[in-house]
């Protein structure tokens, strides 16, 4: 099976100092993914390289089988890659429905409107079975954290979208709202989507995860099937980017 | 989360799920309360300076300056419902009140010194806005220079624009009949009634489409009641100003008689409600608040912020262009100092009075109406007072520190509750 999303050989650097070194990854439809890595292995850059915010430096984007361009945000809502950004993206000053269809507002004309858009987004809650948050006309400097992390996860499979990256998206949340995101995370890899998950949290990644990649110091040490590790492999491929056959040689090389 | 914060998430949200008049007004206290005060200071303002100045001085109340309000207040109010697009970024032009003295300079040039019609004046003045707006915008924008750099040096550029524009000091007269006839003239008092009756019903007819359309589709609608109230709200209060404003002020009214709706009262509510369409209705209204409230949001959207940002400079800039008008039609003429002295502080200040943050996302145009009010009568009564230049200054700096204060504690307890 080929796999829905596919970067290949990505290197990213800010100035003198280089993040990401010929990165290569893959997401499938219907199955998670989860992105691990220590503090600074570059799992948000990759994410952001991804979703058009940084430009890459070398490397291809294969969608679908396709190389594809992602020049920005657009490009990759385009495209049908929504993200959930570790620092939420969402804008404090507007209310929920207002930051579900940022940016890619439903219009009728000239005007906005607003009756469609509150319409689908109660619809896209719902459906998230989400019951915590009550009014939708909210401003979302009014919510709390987990309730925040739910609208970011709403906007992102209001969509239809194929490819689904979160960011992190249970480290803020309390331990039943965190299962309630895992669920959550189950459900869009069940309903075909392909999902990236990047956390810190073993449990958790071996709880949803189809398969592992491993980030270290802006390498792919290795990309593997959850089922075919234990937790002490996947750590090692963390701390030192190697475990016995897995990972990579001299620190460098796969 | 605290055990009060929870009893006013219940407050807020009772009030979204069965809207009442009793809930909404529950729930706008429970918003004063968390630090979003809206339009609420600049309205007790105007309320304590009216009954102080009306007090003081019995010629505040009377007919001739209740319309004298209207035009001495046009001016600003208009440049700072421009400066709410600029601020609601997060930014400031310091440079609009200059920027209104050249393009009314282009005007009177135009005008008086080549002999053109006044539509073609107009639309070069309002041209020069834009084009100057575009440059700001395109500096903070495209090279990043901070705003109040950019334009604390237009400011000074185009104090000389003005002077070179006015050939180094002479005062330009403007004779054109049209012109003169913006902040000089007045409507016929049934023309008067006419647009009142139709401004009016066209509110309440938004007011109720909405809510039937929103109510036909299941959603949570304004109950009718509240409709009501705001409807009745503004054919009362502007029903009360269109009375006044068509007594007659003439002081021998067999010679001249003097009544009617100022002119730049239609102008000002026609710019009122086309930018609050803008701001509350388009996408490009919905993007400026959201380029305001979280910039690096807003780009991840997929929003074009730069671009943004310059629409926000050459709106704020044409507007300045518009008060420019307003003020030579007043003075009938334009000098070195047109758009000079206080009037951007005015205009800055009118719109923090009215509840527009300085610190960006949060603003309304009816702010700069509101706060434009406040400073057309604080103008006013001191000048009735016959207090000279440096106590109005001194009240009017007061008054601009006490908004921008009021604004900055609302913001700390909004932080306070959690909310930002
Ligand atoms: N915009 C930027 N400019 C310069 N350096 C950056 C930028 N963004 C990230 N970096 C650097 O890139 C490296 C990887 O950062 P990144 O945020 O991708 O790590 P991460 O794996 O997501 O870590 P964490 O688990 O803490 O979120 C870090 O050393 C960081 O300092
Ligand atoms: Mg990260």
């Amino acid at each position: 099976m080929t796999p829905l999303l596919e970067v290949r050989g990505i290197d990213k650097s800010f100035g003198p100092v280089q993040v990401l070194h010929d990165v290569t990854l893959h997401a499938h439809a219907g199955e998670v993914t989860a992105l691990v890595g220590d503090n600074g292995a570059g799992k948000s850059t990759l994410v952001k390289c991804i979703g058009g915010i940084h430009p890459i430096d070398a490397g291809e984007i294969v969608f679908d089988g396709k190389p594809v361009q992602v020049h920005g945000p657009r490009d990759a809502g385009e495209l049908g890659i929504e993200i959930v950004y570790q620092d939420l993206a969402l804008c404090d000053n507007l209310d929920i429905v207002q930051n579900m269809f940022l940016g890619r507002e439903r219009r009728s004309g000239l005007v906005l409107d607003e009756a469609t858009m509150e319409e689908l987004a109660q619809q896209t809650l719902s459906g998230l079975s989400v019951r915590t948050v009550k009014s939708i006309r909210q401003q979302v400097s009014s919510l709390s954290g987990g309730q925040r992390q739910t609208v970011a996860i709403a906007k992102a499979v209001l969509w239809n979208s194929k490819v689904v990256i979160l960011d992190e998206p249970t480290a803020a949340l309390g331990v039943a709202q965190t299962a309630q995101v895992l669920e959550l995370v189950r459900r869009l890899a069940d309903t075909g989507l392909a999902v990236v998950l990047i956390s810190h949290n073993m449990n958790d990644v071996f709880a949803v995860s189809d398969r592992i990649a491993a980030l270290y110091l802006g390498r792919m040490a290795a990309q593997v099937r959850t089922a075919d590790v234990t937790h002490a492999q996947v750590v090692e491929l963390i701390t030192a980017g190697r475990s016995g056959d897995l990972g990579l040689k001299n620190g460098v090389t796969p | 989360m605290s055990k009060t914060t929870e009893v006013t998430d219940e407050a807020l949200i009772a009030a979204v799920r069965q809207p009442s008049i009793g809930s909404s007004a529950r729930a706008y206290t429970e918003r004063v309360r968390r630090g979003d005060m809206g339009a609420l200071p600049a309205v007790l303002g105007l309320l304590v300076l009216c009954t102080a100045f009306a007090v003081a001085r019995p010629s505040f109340v009377t007919a001739i300056n209740f319309a004298n309000l209207f035009t001495q207040g046009a001016a600003i109010t208009v440049i700072a419902m421009g400066l709410v697009f600029v601020l609601l970024l997060g930014e400031i032009d310091l440079s609009a009140g200059f920027t209104s003295g050249v393009c009314a300079a282009v005007l009177a040039v135009l005008l008086t010194n080549m002999g053109m019609p006044w539509y073609v004046g107009v639309l070069a003045a309002i041209v020069t806005g834009t084009v100057i707006g575009s440059v700001l915008g395109g500096l903070v924008a495209k090279i990043g220079i901070p705003s109040f750099v950019v334009t604390l040096a237009a400011f000074l550029a185009f104090q000389g624009l003005v002077l070179v524009l006015v050939n180094e000091g002479t005062n330009i007269s403007i004779n054109d009949p049209v012109i003169k006839a913006v902040a000089q003239r007045n409507l016929p008092p049934a023309l008067g009634w006419a647009l009142y009756a139709a401004c009016v019903a066209a509110y309440a007819l938004v007011q109720l489409v909405r809510a039937r359309k929103r109510a036909s589709r299941g959603l949570v609608s304004d109950p009718i009641s509240l409709i009501a109230a705001r409807v009745a709200a503004l054919a009362v209060l502007a029903g009360a100003a269109v009375y006044l404003l068509n007594l007659e002020r003439s002081l021998n009214p067999a010679f001249a008689s003097l009544s009617g709706v100022p002119v730049v009262v239609p102008i000002i509510v026609a710019l009122l409600v086309l930018w609050t369409f803008v701001l509350r209705r388009t996408a490009f209204g919905r993007h400026l608040y959201a380029v305001g409230g979280n910039a690096e949001a807003a780009r991840r959207a997929g929003i074009a912020v730069d671009r943004i940002k310059v629409s926000a400079f050459m709106i704020c800039s044409s507007m300045a262009a518009v008060g420019g008008i307003i003020a030579a039609s007043r003075a009938s003429s334009v000098d070195p100092n047109t758009g000079g002295s206080s009037v951007l502080l005015y205009a800055v200040g009118a719109a923090v009075i009215g509840g527009t943050s300085l610190f960006g996302g949060k603003g309304r145009v009816l702010d700069a109406v509101l706060g434009g009010a406040v400073i057309a009568v604080i103008d006013n009564g001191m000048a009735l007072m016959q207090y000279g230049a440096s106590v109005k200054y001194l009240v009017t700096g007061f008054v601009l520190l006490l908004a921008a204060g009021v604004d900055a504690l609302a913001r700390k307890r909004a932080a306070a509750a959690g909310l930002r």
